[in-house]
């Protein structure tokens, strides 16, 4: 097989030898003993052995002896009906979190909520989840959440919750209120009767007013709406429908508006197989690497000041207007081709800029390609966010001057995201009567004279309106854990209503819905849908495109260095959830940097920042830190990452970090260490218009290092082949491409070389079932193990992952995968069973050459396990349905079955991440993670799964546990088990169904339908040649484009080559 | 204390490890003593040989202990009268060995044919028919007298402490005889290589040959050898076996904090198992009733009128009044019998508290067991796994609850193979139309591989 280019990290291009040092080196950390050469002459000598030997025999009689504990077995006082012990409940519910929508499915456990699935009823977001979904099961359980109402006290380390009641607190509101004028500032509100509450309050108190605050806006989208078609709100997206998309730096697979659901008709719309070779084409023009674009077919970088000229020359372009001079050769030949391909029609432009203008101009170019009404939607709009930038500004403005009475902050964190936030906090301290709603001791609760914090949505009623006409209905998995109440509840009471919001909110819906019995349904469903197709509708355009283009063309794009504010896929919208341990150790898809802040930026610009871009530059943890500095002064001290795709100019920093004390362990930001990173969004600045999230900015080298846990580069392939991609042209032209080259590869070893079969081999052109079954047979001196019942297989495309990782974190929730803290992550530590892959292909110099691609790697349950054969103790085996076990207490730590693995896939659990160990306190303790431990938290852990303690391997079961608990269900009932009810939680997980899983043995299966006959020409076995006969298959990436650049025959010193 | 004595001989493997050298040198030691190991050897497998003779019959006959806990316990107890009379020297009171098979073989048959001694115990134990058992062979029905006969009472209440483990004590009848026998064929053993060391002495001193020094025995390296050896053969089992046991308890029978008999419901009223533990047939945990499952009955049963037919009797002989302990599950109920009606707290909730038993049945943590899998889908009786339950008062753990004796269950019991979901194992439907087998074990469905029980 040719050996195409990809690589993990710019090392492994440039320095392979350094690098495969590195890589092949078991233990990153220096080990506490000698290794020498020679036994005898080995510092740890006969006698120090027999008396290690004979102390760990003595330790380990000394536990063993010890008496059982008397246990209770304590069954309920008075049973709840609706529970049986032992036996979960699901409750279908809505996420919703400032803007981040989600229908979903809670899996109570003995009363408590433990794992989060899609709702598969919901058109909109059609059973996909992101891995904030999935995390925000965890955050039920944050011990740092606010357990009663009451005021701050004290400062620091001491700032703590002065206990009040909702009583007291009340009555101070409702003295304070009526005096001046007040304000409500929330995020964005999509549930009906919330409004209905608000709009209760404020007729009651008139001088109040309501102010929608978001802290990544889209201003610019919903003023530029309204100038355009008069309605300020946002339109309805069908990726699924596109056959061109264009997106001017907006990351829809990642970060912007409503990833789960693009995620969702993206993959949709881009499904391909070898007897339908068709596919849409996807140009990506943004300034830093992205999930998005690293999905698309085309991608070009710019600055993000230059965003809106670029949408000028497309606007141009597809208009035939004059041409716009453009910075690269490689922007203005996408632009064209890309206008080229948009008129071709059903074609959508989307934008990621705040930016009145340049939002015009993008939906004059919808307009006039007739995207509104194809692919937008209008008919059916989305409530996602509804703050406006001026609002805010004003609100800032009023407190400021002194002329606020009273204000009331729920769910947003001005004081820590809003651009200005000095003047805001500033302005906060002059307001007499301030109240905070949120769940905890965040920035802004801090500033606040009172808290009365809400519930968590796990606890909670409510409902969602995502778009209009489609309502999500929210219902409580567990009654609240401490002494909180409803937002909702809050303003009734104020507004001096007599029903409480439950009441309120069952009457409001049984009435819409018709009656009980419709309600029931509604609520059991946890959706109610206008039938039939989404309604789609187009708008009548009015925008004014001259003066939005006189105003992008007024400003001059920076010239120099430019800093980027961006989101974190895993932390999600406004860095929010920058407390939770998941999504803090989940790497992100494009750096694979864990826990802490950093600044992104391209090997050139590395390089002339003088940081070291030898071999050993990204499996050395320590990173050059360099000084930012912005436009309006601010500066922190940020360690580099280099992210190959970065614009040269470009630095890019999420927000989240950076967090006060109180905010919880796992956020709180140590200025003296660097742990827990910087603050991004004091870069950001207000334009008199909107939020901007770039600025120029001048960065300097300093000669700090700082650490950076980065997974990537942890568990190294060796440069073995085991990703395909192809461009659409060539699987359209030979759908058997893949084949083919499969059959260079193993063809010949299918048959024995004295047989028959193995002589045709040699001319047959392609390969196929029968070969990959004599392959089994032949390429063994094992009998050929006969699975009679179930075999269980699992699929990846990798054309549909988007590199989320939801997946890796509905594998932890439902697995009980412990955090370990970047101290471990480190020392490669990590744990989790499920880890995205990431590679890159092209010039590294160059960010318009960079394609990247995931790999979604798990236990391939091999039928030929490398680790089955040289466990001394045979903890890991086959079973008869194909599962790789693992008997964690049989499990002696050996680590052979890890080193033995070639795809990299077992963990060892070096510490006691859990209490799990029968010595108290062995427990592992870096204080950033350890509230994982706290009795608390703890209630998240899956009853069904074992926390492993320290010393045994673990690895992907394929979720074992709900297998079984499927074959139970259909045991009781008397029937084989259908497809689609063993369902793994990786596979729930996917917003973009790229994972199939089922039983290969039922022809009926949806498994063996894709491995065989719909994706048969794309399917692949990772690492196939060396027969370890995997159960996980994956299928090629097909890309829409010219050229995939890892085509290219792999070159030596391609790095020195370039950089 | 923490500690079992016996693990104090770990301490000494190292130590012998050491002496092991010893052996080598041995090896190359004067013809003289190489003379004198193989008499050693010699005697001593012949040691061996009786020893193995004697375990191999011990082998082959039926263990009493184990036929009488599977089949007699539930009701016998050997040294008291419980439902049954108390059965130590009970074969002694038999007209004959005849009648005393016939009897356990089908009591029910006897009474009513009339014969005299059956019926008079029939009427001693209020009228209580002896289950009757066909199964059991005249040899076992043997052993099992042998083991009543033989059986002392331990030296402690029943009632073990957590962790307490009275198993293996009650050999000591058989264990005996073996050492006895060991130890005088060690003596002789001993006395023949004496007589021979000597006699062979003298005629060498008798034919001018010159003998070896003597060496004592406690400075003979051979014996040190030997008995390091032993030391540690028997320090590794001792260890071994300590280590299988440890966290096992089969037998415990700890107090509960309400005197709760399984015999007076589940035995004597008939009550099914099912009404209380509900979650056996739909969870993985059988389910302990919680209070209000109990008021179902006991708000009209208010009172204990059984005592005569069958007074409640701890395990250490103490008496219970078992109205009194209806009175206390009203205290954990919340319920009021004089205004018969329950007491409400301040919220207008039921003022119950949860009984906390004692958890008897503990598995490891490691350990995924499902009920419903057993009870409703492998049809698999409670007795199987729990014993007698309907007959004990307080409960006791009857199976050890060991991956072993689950791992033999698997091995031996027929999955209900007519279940549909079985279907889709065409090759084993074949075999048992073509009667190549007559049902599928656990096992060969994959019920012995490690992710059946352990995730």
């Amino acid at each position: 097989m040719s050996q195409k280019q990809y690589w993990t990290g710019l090392d492994e291009l440039g320095t392979p030898v350094s690098h495969q040092e590195v890589a092949e080196n078991e233990f990153k950390e220096d080990l506490p003993f000698d290794l020498s050469g020679t036994l005898l002459g080995a510092s740890t000598p006969r006698r120090d052995f027999l008396k290690f030997l004979g102390f760990s025999t003595l330790a380990a009689t000394v536990v063993s002896s010890c008496e059982m504990p008397v246990r209770k077995a304590i069954p309920y006082a008075i049973k709840p009906e609706d529970i049986v012990p032992g036996v979960a409940n699901y409750y279908a519910s809505t996420f919703y979190d400032n803007g981040d929508y989600c229908a979903v499915i809670v899996k109570t456990r003995d009363g408590r909520p433990i794992k989060i699935e899609g709702n598969e009823m919901s058109s909109i977001t059609r059973g996909g989840t992101s891995a904030r979904v999935q995390a925000s099961v965890l955050n039920l359980y944050d011990k740092a959440r606010l357990r009663f109402p009451g005021s701050p006290e004290g400062s620091g380390k001491t700032l703590s919750c002065k206990e009040s009641t909702h009583e007291a607190i009340d009555r101070v509101v409702k003295e304070g209120i009526a005096s001046k004028p007040g304000y409500l500032l929330t995020g964005s509100i999509i549930s009906p009767t919330k409004k209905e509450v608000i709009a209760q309050f404020l007729a009651k108190y008139p001088n109040v007013k309501h102010v929608v605050y978001d802290a990544i806006s889209y201003s610019g989208m919903l003023q530029a709406n309204e100038a355009c078609y008069g309605k300020k709100t946002l339109p309805t997206y069908h990726f699924d429908k596109a056959q061109t998309i264009v997106s001017l730096g907006a990351d829809f697979l990642g970060t912007w508006l409503s990833p789960v659901e693009f995620a969702k008709s993206y993959s949709k719309g881009r499904k391909i197989s070898a007897k339908n070779p068709k596919l849409n084409r996807h140009y990506q023009v943004e300034s830093n690497q992205t999930t998005t674009g690293a999905s698309a077919d085309h991608r070009v970088t710019c600055r993000p000041s230059e965003m809106g000229l670029v949408a000028t020359a497309l606007y141009n372009e597809v208009t035939g207007g004059a041409k716009v001079a453009l910075p690269s050769a490689k922007l203005t030949e996408m632009v064209a081709k890309a206008a080229a391909d948009l008129k071709k029609g059903n074609g959508m432009v989307v934008c990621g800029a705040n930016d009145v203008a340049i939002q015009t101009v993008v939906n004059a170019i919808n307009n006039s390609i007739g995207a509104n009404g194809t692919t937008i939607n209008w008919a059916t709009t989305s409530n996602y966010r509804q703050g406006i930038d001026s609002e805010m500004a004003a609100l800032t403005d009023a407190m400021a001057s002194g002329q606020v009475g009273s204000i009331f902050i729920h769910g947003v964190n001005p004081v820590y995201d809003y651009c200005d936030s000095k003047k805001f906090t500033d302005a906060l301290a002059k307001v007499p009567v301030s109240v905070c709603f949120n769940e905890r001791m965040d920035e802004t609760a801090q500033k606040c004279k009172f808290l009365l914090p809400d519930h968590n949505y796990l606890e909670s009623w409510g409902d969602a309106e995502p778009k209009a006409g489609y309502i999500s209905l929210m219902q409580p998995g567990i009654s609240p854990l401490f002494k909180t109440r409803s937002l909702a509840d809050t303003l009734l009471t104020w507004a001096g209503a007599t029903t409480n919001y439950a009441d309120m909110w069952k009457n409001y819906w049984t009435t819409k819905f018709g009656g009980q019995a419709n309600f029931e349904t509604a609520l059991q469903n946890g959706v109610v849908e206008p039938a039939g197709d989404m309604p789609i509708g187009g708008a009548a355009f009015a925008g004014n495109v001259g003066d939005a283009i006189a105003k992008i063309q007024a400003k001059k794009p920076v010239t120099g260095d430019e800093i980027l504010v961006y989101q974190k896929v895993a932390i999600g919208h406004g860095g929010a959830w920058s407390n939770n341990p998941w999504l803090l150790e989940m790497p992100d898809p494009i750096t694979k940097a864990t826990w802490d802040n950093y600044a992104c930026v391209s090997p050139k610009k590395a390089k002339s920042l003088n940081a070291e871009l030898n071999g050993r530059n990204e499996v050395d943890s320590k990173k050059a830190v360099i000084t930012i500095k912005g436009a309006n002064g601010y500066a922190v001290n940020l360690p580099i990452v280099v992210v190959p795709g970065m614009h040269n100019n470009v630095i890019a920093v999420a927000v989240g970090f950076g967090r006060a004390e109180s905010v919880g362990r796992a956020a709180a930001s140590d200025s003296a260490t660097g742990l827990g990173g910087r603050n991004a969004y004091p870069f950001t600045s207000y334009n008199g218009v909107n939020v901007e999230s770039f600025a120029a900015a001048t960065v300097t080298a300093t000669a700090e290092k700082f650490d950076i846990a980065i997974t990537q580069t942890h568990l190294n392939y060796e440069a073995r082949p085991i990703v395909h991609e192809y461009t659409l042209e060539e699987f359209a032209k030979d759908p058997q491409v893949l084949m083919k080259e499969r059959n260079v590869e193993i063809g010949e070893f299918s048959g024995l070389p004295w047989m028959e079969e193995g002589k045709e081999d040699k001319n047959a052109p392609a390969y196929d079932a029968e070969k990959e079954e004599n392959y089994r047979k032949n390429g063994t001196l094992y009998p050929n193990y006969q699975y009679t019942g179930i075999k269980w297989g699992l699929s990846i495309d990798l054309h549909s992952c988007t590199g989320c990782g939801a997946c890796v974190i509905g594998c932890q929730a439902e697995n009980n995968i412990s955090v370990v803290g970047k101290e471990h992550v480190l020392k490669n530590h990590e744990m989790h069973w499920m880890r995205i892959d990431r590679y890159f292909s092209g010039m590294p110099d160059d960010p318009d050459t960079i394609q990247t691609i995931f790999q979604p790697m798990l236990c391939q349950h091999c039928d030929n396990a490398p680790c089955e054969n040289v466990c001394p103790v045979s903890a890991t085996n086959h079973s008869s349905e194909g599962i790789n076990q693992m008997a964690y207490n049989r499990c002696i730590g050996t680590k052979y079955c890890a080193n033995n693995c070639p795809y990299k896939v077992r963990h060892f659990n070096w510490m006691d991440w859990n209490g799990a160990d029968c010595f108290a306190d062995n427990q592992f303790e870096d204080y950033r993670r350890d509230d994982m431990n706290d009795d608390l938290t703890r209630m998240v852990l899956n009853p069904d799964v074992t926390v492993r303690s320290r010393g045994v391997m673990e690895k992907c079961t394929f979720c074992v546990q709900r297998l079984q608990e499927a074959k139970l269900t259909a045991k009781k009932i008397g029937r084989p088990l259908k497809d689609g009810e063993a369902r793994t939680a990786c596979q729930t997980a996917c917003p973009s169904d790229a994972i199939t899983f089922g039983n290969v043995n039922d022809m009926e299966s949806s498994i063996h339908k894709l491995r065989r006959e719909e994706q048969a020409e794309r399917t692949f076995y990772v690492l196939e040649h060396i027969h370890t006969l995997p159960n996980v298959n994956y299928l090629a990436r097909i890309r829409n484009t010219e050229e995939i650049v890892a085509n290219n025959e792999a070159k030596n010193g391609l790095l020195a080559d370039h950089i | 204390m923490c500690f079992k004595f016996q693990y104090c001989v770990v301490v000494l493997p190292p130590l012998l490890l050491y002496k092991g050298k010893l052996i080598f040198k041995f090896i190359l030691v004067p013809e003289s003593i190489m003379q004198l190991f193989r008499i050693c050897s010699r005697s001593a497998l012949a040691v061996i040989f009786a020893l193995l003779l004697l375990n191999t019959s011990a082998i082959a006959a039926p263990d009493g202990k184990a036929l009488f806990q599977s089949n007699c316990a539930s009701c016998h107890n050997p040294l008291k009268d419980a439902t049954g009379p108390a059965l130590q020297n009970i074969d002694k009171t038999f007209p004959s060995k005849e009648w005393g098979y016939a009897w356990i073989h089908n009591s029910a048959a006897l009474i009513a044919a009339g014969d005299k001694t059956a019926v008079d115990i029939f009427n001693k134990f209020n009228k209580t028919a002896m289950t009757a058992f066909p199964q059991l062979k005249n040899d076992e029905i043997d052993a099992i007298l042998k083991y009543v006969d033989d059986y002392k009472a331990p030296p402690t209440a029943v009632a073990a402490a957590p962790g307490g483990n009275d198993g293996g004590q009650s050999e000591g009848g058989s264990g005996m005889v073996y050492t006895i026998i060991t130890l005088s064929l060690l003596v002789l053993a001993v006395i023949l290589w004496r007589a021979n060391q000597t006699l062979g002495r003298s005629a060498n001193e008798k034919e001018g040959i010159p003998n070896a020094k003597e060496i004592p025995l406690y400075r003979n390296k051979v014996v040190i050898a030997m008995v390091a050896i032993l030391a540690f053969i028997m320090a590794g089992y001792w260890l071994v076996n300590g280590a299988i046991n440890e966290g096992r308890q089969q037998n415990y029978q700890p107090l509960q904090p309400i005197y709760y008999s399984h015999k007076v419901h589940a035995g004597i009223n008939q009550i099914n198992c099912l009404y209380c533990h509900a979650g056996a047939e739909k969870s993985k945990q059988a389910m302990i009733p919680s209070t209000n499952v109990c008021m179902n009955c006991h708000k009209q049963i208010n009172e204990y009128t059984g005592d005569k037919d069958h007074a409640l009797v701890t395990a250490e002989g103490k008496t219970i009044n078992g109205t009194d302990q209806i009175k206390m599950l009203y205290q954990y109920a919340g319920w009021d019998p004089v205004a018969k009606k329950y007491k409400l707290d301040k919220n207008g909730n039921i003022d119950a508290k949860p009984i906390q038993w004692v958890k008897i049945h503990n598995l490891p943590d490691h350990v995924y067991f499902n009920h419903s899998q057993h009870v409703k889908v492998g049809q698999v009786q409670c007795q199987r796994c729990h014993g007698q339950i309907q007959e004990m008062d307080e409960v006791y753990q009857f199976a050890p609850l060991s991956m072993g004796w689950c791992i033999n269950c698997h091995r031996q019991t027929k999955v209900q193979f007519d279940n549909q979901y079985y279907s889709i194992f065409q090759k084993y439907h074949e075999e048992i139309k073509a009667g190549k087998r007559d049902g599928v074990t656990v096992e060969e469905i994959g019920g012995t591989e490690c992710q059946k029980c352990h995730y």
